[in-house]
């Protein structure tokens, strides 16, 4: 009991609420987790706008194959995940928190009236937000306007979220 | 083998590599894989006054954020090691051939590389048609993300591999939309 008491007080407060993922090895981690993504993403052309029309226009199964498989990939590895319920790399349990239908009088209003808006942006812009860095980092500069207008997306967002039915 | 990794990658190579992300992430920080957080962390961490900011971007983004911010470096940084150690594809090139004629039936010419560079350039950047591409569609992009709470790796492979109802009913949104725009707006935007 004295410890604990004692180590909390020991212990800023900041210090005590940081995510362990913030730590400089986990960030090494993410950083190369990226970069593996980014290259993949690249080399397979998911970043491509030709790609993305391509796929809207249902004449190649090439991204239907990517995501499929990548999804296949990802439900087999929750559910090993789920039944093992392992510690993580930072000692913590996995967090696994379903979305929320929300509580509009809309039933899901948020996730298919985002979803389309989204859907809109993502075959005018060609790429989605995981694509705009790697397009960037592969020397796309033009995508930095892309991005701003992203970012200016999320902050009106944000502003009228008071607003719009969830 | 340099000749397999200059071309694009198959599918069935790429698209399970890239699922493979999913459980790294929940196996390594307990965390689901999604990008699009990223855009309302960089909000929150714009140096403007506190008041001038809406509610859901007062947060402390460095501790919820941080690894994520980074891991978002990493994918910049994974496209910078595509430039220089293997190439960019030419993705115009190896698209459908239908694709191709559609697209230049909208106006399109220039088939190199991974965007048409006659609408996705510095030099275009001010013409109407490049202005609702690039500034209207990362605008929706980034309203849209954050409006259903995920983009396509929050929703269409983190939250489907998870078996959740409304990421599916998020991503037939996502090709609702993109229908919308190809066979509707687009033809109007380019014309």
């Amino acid at each position: 009991m004295t410890t604990a008491t004692q180590e909390a007080q020991t212990q800023p407060q900041g210090e005590a609420r940081t995510v362990p993922a913030n730590r400089p090895l986990f960030l090494l981690a993410y950083l190369l987790i990226g970069a593996y993504l980014g290259l993949i993403f690249v080399q397979s052309e998911v970043v491509s706008w030709f790609r993305i029309q391509e796929m809207f226009r249902f004449q190649s199964f090439h991204m239907y194959g990517i995501i499929g498989s990548a999804v296949l990939v990802g439900a087999v590895s929750v559910q090993i995940i789920k039944r093992l319920n392992p510690r993580t790399l930072t000692g913590e349990r996995v967090q696994l928190s379903p979305k929320e239908w929300g509580d509009s009088r809309i039933p899901a209003a948020r996730y298919w009236i985002g979803g389309t808006l989204f859907g809109m942006g993502w075959a005018l812009l060609g790429a989605c937000p995981g694509p705009i860095f790697a397009l960037l980092g592969s020397g796309i500069t033009v995508m930095v306007v892309a991005l701003l207008a992203a970012l200016a997306g999320t902050w009106a967002y944000a502003a009228l979220r008071p607003y719009l039915p969830h | 083998m340099l000749e397999t990794l200059l071309g694009p990658w198959p599918w069935y190579v790429a698209g399970p590599l890239i699922g493979l992300v999913v459980p790294l992430f929940l196996l390594l920080g307990g965390r689901a894989f999604g990008v699009s957080s990223n855009l309302r962390h960089m909000c929150a961490a714009t140096p403007t006054p506190r008041s001038w900011k809406p509610e859901f971007l007062r947060y402390d983004w460095k501790s919820s954020g941080i690894w994520n911010l980074t891991f978002v470096l990493g994918i910049a940084l994974g496209g910078f090691l595509a430039l220089t150690l293997i190439g960019i594809p030419d993705a115009g090139q190896s698209i459908s051939e239908a694709t191709r004629a559609d697209l230049r039936a909208l106006g399109i010419q220039d088939f190199s590389g991974l965007l048409p560079a006659d609408l996705f350039s510095w030099g275009s950047l001010l013409s109407p048609a490049s202005l609702i591409l690039i500034v209207g569609g990362g605008f929706l992009v980034g309203f849209g993300a954050r409006y259903a709470g995920g983009c396509t790796s929050g929703h269409a492979i983190s939250g489907i591999s998870n078996l959740q109802l409304p990421s599916l009913v998020a991503v037939l949104g996502f090709f609702a939309g993109g229908l919308l725009v190809t066979f509707g707006l687009l033809p109007l935007i380019l014309s």
